[in-house]
Parts: structure tokens; C-alpha cells; sequence
């Protein structure tokens, strides 16, 4: 009997050590990953970075200024796309919860959120490149955007849920239509985090390379014209990784780091406002 | 006056029910427009297309067996090493940690989830793969004799893509398992502990319970893992063969869609990448939506102050 019990305690002590012993497990990724990040990145980016465009194969320096700003111009394109149609599917979906359609446009939802970045990158490929015969920011804006449709649907109904239903109700009873009192009462209130929700949106499509590959393709040189192909951060950096230059490598690097502080500081940002908005809610 | 109120009110929601529309027309015209760009192929090659293992561009032969072989292996490959380790997390999180380290651990572990998958790519090819290789090379003899361990001394190759892959997908499976074990009953836990339970023979009741959402959210990590493009093309090696060993450089659908797609001049070369692409979507989509279902199925109602969505949730953490 006691060495049953006390095998009973081993097994516990050992199993509660492996689930302990998986978290050290997931940090050595997270550690490992940021700091050479950030150690390589650290020695590789200057001002030229910044501020020069990519020098021809075999001059070193030069940077990658046209890439920052692509990134920049396709996140906003697909903001374009993305916010109008996330948060009114998002106010759709729970406004009208319940409704039959309601529940599937949920459903594609979730649908879309799973669907793997290339694929996406095939379709708009077929209805906005092909058309056109040419690859174009526009292309790859759309394709960011429709990436980001489903995230920002998802927070805005989260968030429109969260709402007190006295707030509504306090609304209607004043004689507010119901109009009225989503676009003066609801929204507001929800509007600190919807804003969460598309700052965390914007950092997840910023990262992502597959779906450009064939919308917005690559371009080295400064381009503003969102008809045309346009450099960005990720394609850029996947280009260099796989040459063999050193100092394409560097820069690899270095871009990296731009877009890991990019994409950290926005994911640091949501989680701090998210926090201080919960805190809000409890409190009310 | 009450008419105006209901004119408004219709505008609403047709308005705001267009936009719903939109998100449905999407899903539905990707699944529509990959069928339109895959027919060729499809017509040329039916069902032959994914039992054939050759692939050949210039003289127009196309068999996708190869990189269905390298997509499976490597997310199963993922699989089994991230399913642990997010399970562990999840309850190590929920069942054992201090509540003053909760936040911050889950946290950082679920940084890897926002992390750029191009990122792992360049740290997977100049840290990984290199290091791949040495552990490759100092097996020994009678190890790397065996068909699992054999393979060209390269480092990019199967078991690379599988680390890398397992990295990615342990944030996605852990915050879940994590939600799904928020919402087993804290009767459960107790009832255990009441009766003489360990803490381990108590987490394991609530494991029981929770078992169906764990392994949706496995599943969905599967489901990732399947799509992951950019960070695979950088370590597999992008060899079209279908071989056991880890150490053989492969190929998966999505790499090789992001490798050859732009480069595809003939019709029907492009037809088998949209074909491949097609399968890739229908094949997400049936393991999302599947185990989307077991973690619903799981989490309703029993927890009350969980998010509406509690699959939307590491989207949401990281």
C-alpha cells in the first residue's frame, strides 16, 4: 500500500516536471530565434538601411528603403480592404447573432482564417493579377486584406459582445433607433478595442511573405505607383536569404530585426491596451 | 417618425449584411476560382495526378505524389513533437503555475505565434540546417544505415522542416488546450482531489474530460502546419521525392506552389500548381472546421466568461 502511494507520488512529481519541463522546452525557440534576430540584426543595420535603395548584385551597402515603404503601402492597401468590410461583418455577425446567416458568415470566418497564405495568393493571383496581366501593389494589398478580413470581424464581434447590454438598453429606452444607438453608443464603446484588434491584424499581415510572392511580386527600385509591382520587407528578405552573398545575408538579417521589432511592438502594444480595456470593463 | 427608425434600421442591416457577404463570397470564390484554374490539369490527369511520383515541367508530366508525401510527413513529424510539448504548456499554465508567472510565460510562448514565418526561415537556414547537419554527422555508423536515418549530408531536409514546423504550430495547440482546460469544471479537479488524487492523477481527470477539445486543438495545429510556406521552402531541401529518411531533402505542396507558380509558363503546369493549391484549401478547411467543431463542442456554455470565439483566441494573444 505504501509503495503504491508512493509510486502514485513519483509518477505525479515526474509528469507535473515533463508539463514544467515543456515551457523551458517552448522558450529556448523564443529566446534562441530573438536573440540572433536581434544580435545578427544589431550588427548588420546602419542608417543606409533605412535610407538607400538595394545596390546591383555584387556592390555591398545599400539598403532597403523601397521595401520598408512597400510594406508600409501594402499594409495600408489592405487596411483599405479589410477594415470596412471586418468591422461591418463583425457588427453584422453580432448584431443579428442568432440569424441563420449570421452564423455562417461565422463560419467562413473561420473557414477563411484557416486557409493557408498561399492559397490566398493563388486566388487573388486569378482575379487581379490575370485580368490585368500585371502584378501589382494593388494585387498584394488584396491579398493582405483578405487575410485580415477574418481577424478583424472576429475582434469586433468579440468586442461588440462585450458591450454592457444596459448600455444598449439605456439607448433604446431613450427613444434611440437602433440605428442610432450602435453608431453612437455601441461602437464607441468597443472602438478602444476594435482598434487593438486591427493594430494586431496589421502586425500579423506585415510578417507575411507567401501570399506577395505572386500579387505584388518584388521590385527594387522606389515605386509609389500601387499599379505596379512593389518591393516589400519579407519578399525582399527571402530573396536575399537564399542568394549566395554575404552581405545580401547581412541585409537579410537586419530586415529581419526591422520586421521582428515591428511585429513585437504592435503584438506589445494590443496586449498592454487589451489589458487596461478588460480592466476598464471589470470595473464598469 | 417610426418609419424613419425602421428605414434606418433596414439600412443597418442590409448594409452591414452586405459587407457579411463579401467575407462568405470570398471563401466561396476561392474555392470556385482554384476548380476554374485547376481544370486542365484535372481533366488531363484526374485522380492519377496524386498517386504519380514524377514531376516534370519541360516535358509537361505532372505527379504530385512527392509532395503530398513531404507535406505529411513533415506536419505528422511536427505534429508529434508539438502535440507534447503544447499539451505540457497548456498545463502547466492552467494547472500549475503561479499565478503571478501566468501571464507573462504565456506570453512569451505565445511570441512564437507572432514571429514572421519568413523569420524562422532565415534562422532555420543559417542556424538550423547547419546545425541539423553536424547532429546528422555524428551519428553513428549503424545508425545512419537505417532507411530513417539515411540521406544526403546536406541539412536541409525533412527533420529540419519538421523543427521548424513543431516550433510554429506549439503556440496555436497550447493556447487552445489551455482555453479547453478552462473550461473543464472545477468539480472535476475537486471531486479528484477529494477522493486522494495526486495532482498529476487530478490533472489527468481534467485531461480526460477535456480530451475531444485537445485534440481539436492538435488538430488545428495540424491544419497550420499544412499551409506553412516560406519557413519550409528555406529548410526542405525542395527535392520532389517521396523517401523515409529524415535526412532526405523534400518537398511539400505549399513549396512548391510559392517555388515554380511565378516561373509557370505553361497552361497546364500552372493548372497542377492551382490543382495542388486546391487540395491544400479543401483539405484546411475540413481539418479546421472539424476540429473547430470538438473545441466548441467542448467550450460552450461550461464557461461562461470565455470569449464568444475561443478558437479566435491566439490570434487574439499574439
Amino acid at each position: 500500500m505504501t509503495f503504491h502511494n508512493a509510486r502514485r507520488r513519483v509518477t505525479s512529481v515526474v509528469m507535473t516536471g515533463l508539463c514544467t519541463f515543456s515551457v523551458v522546452l517552448a522558450l529556448i525557440p523564443v529566446v534562441m530565434i530573438l536573440t540572433f534576430v536581434i544580435s545578427k540584426g544589431a550588427g548588420s543595420i546602419n542608417w543606409a538601411f533605412f535610407t538607400e535603395m538595394p545596390k546591383p548584385v555584387g556592390e555591398t551597402g545599400g539598403g532597403m528603403a523601397n521595401a520598408i515603404l512597400g510594406t508600409l503601402t501594402l499594409c495600408g492597401l489592405a487596411a483599405i480592404f479589410a477594415v470596412p468590410t471586418g468591422v461591418l461583418s463583425g457588427l453584422y455577425v453580432a448584431e443579428y447573432h442568432g440569424t441563420r446567416f449570421a452564423s455562417i458568415v461565422r463560419f467562413a470566418a473561420d473557414a477563411l482564417n484557416g486557409v493557408p497564405s498561399i492559397v490566398i495568393g493563388i486566388f487573388v493571383y486569378a482575379i487581379a493579377v490575370l485580368p490585368f496581366k500585371q502584378f501589382s501593389a494593388l494585387a498584394g494589398g488584396l491579398a493582405l486584406g483578405v487575410m485580415m478580413i477574418p481577424m478583424i470581424m472576429r475582434t469586433t464581434e468579440e468586442l461588440l459582445r462585450l458591450v454592457p447590454v444596459s448600455l444598449k438598453e439605456g439607448a433604446l429606452a431613450l427613444g434611440a433607433s437602433h440605428t442610432r444607438t450602435v453608431f453612437t453608443v455601441i461602437l464607441p464603446a468597443a472602438l478602444p478595442g476594435i482598434l487593438t484588434g486591427i493594430i494586431l491584424a496589421f502586425a500579423r499581415i506585415a510578417g507575411e511573405t507567401a501570399p506577395l510572392l505572386f500579387t505584388s511580386f518584388n521590385n527594387r527600385f522606389w515605386s509609389t505607383d500601387v499599379t505596379q509591382p512593389i518591393g516589400s520587407l519579407t519578399v525582399q528578405i527571402y530573396t536575399y536569404a537564399i542568394a549566395p552573398y554575404e552581405d545580401w545575408h547581412r541585409q537579410a538579417w537586419a530586415g529581419a530585426l526591422v520586421l521582428v521589432v515591428l511585429v513585437l511592438t504592435c503584438s506589445l502594444i494590443a496586449r498592454l491596451a487589451t489589458r487596461r480595456l478588460k480592466r476598464m470593463h471589470v470595473g464598469a | 417618425m417610426k418609419l424613419k427608425a425602421n428605414v434606418s434600421d433596414l439600412t443597418l442591416r442590409l448594409g452591414s449584411g452586405a459587407f457579411a457577404l463579401v467575407l462568405v463570397l470570398i471563401v466561396v470564390g476561392i474555392g470556385w476560382v482554384l476548380w476554374d484554374e485547376a481544370r486542365l490539369s484535372v481533366a488531363k490527369f484526374g485522380f492519377a495526378f496524386w498517386s504519380r511520383s514524377h514531376w516534370d515541367p519541360v516535358s509537361g508530366e505532372f505527379g504530385a505524389f512527392p509532395f503530398i508525401w513531404g507535406t505529411l510527413y513533415s506536419s505528422i513529424l511536427a505534429l508529434l513533437i508539438a502535440g507534447p510539448v503544447a499539451v505540457g504548456i497548456a498545463v502547466f499554465l492552467s494547472e500549475l503555475c503561479p499565478e503571478k508567472l501566468r501571464a507573462p510565460l504565456a506570453f512569451i510562448t505565445e511570441l512564437l505565434a507572432a514571429i514572421p514565418s519568413i523569420v524562422y526561415g532565415l534562422w532555420g537556414i543559417f542556424v538550423l540546417v547547419p546545425a541539423v547537419r553536424s547532429f546528422q554527422l555524428s551519428l553513428p555508423e549503424w545508425m545512419t544505415s537505417l532507411a530513417l536515418f539515411s540521406g544526403p549530408p546536406v541539412g536541409v531536409n525533412l527533420l529540419s522542416a519538421s523543427i521548424v514546423l513543431a516550433i510554429m504550430i506549439v503556440p496555436y495547440s497550447s493556447s487552445i488546450t489551455r482555453e479547453v482546460l478552462r473550461s473543464v469544471p472545477v468539480a472535476q479537479r475537486e471531486g479528484a482531489c477529494a477522493l486522494g488524487a495526486t495532482k498529476w492523477e487530478a490533472i489527468k481527470v481534467a485531461l480526460h474530460y477535456g480530451r475531444a477539445g485537445i485534440v481539436g486543438a492538435i488538430m488545428l495545429g495540424f491544419g497550420r502546419a499544412l499551409g506553412v510556406t516560406m519557413a519550409v521552402t528555406m529548410v526542405i531541401g525542395n527535392n520532389p521525392q517521396a523517401k523515409w529518411g529524415l535526412f532526405e531533402p523534400s518537398y511539400t505542396m505549399a513549396a512548391v506552389i510559392a517555388n515554380e507558380f511565378r516561373e509557370a509558363v505553361e497552361d497546364l503546369h500552372l493548372h497542377a500548381l492551382v490543382e495542388i493549391g486546391l487540395v491544400l484549401f479543401v483539405v484546411t478547411l475540413i481539418i479546421n472546421l472539424g476540429s473547430r467543431l470538438l473545441i466548441w463542442n467542448i467550450t460552450r456554455d461550461r464557461s461562461p466568461k470565455a470569449s464568444p470565439t475561443p478558437a479566435a483566441q491566439p490570434e487574439a494573444a499574439s
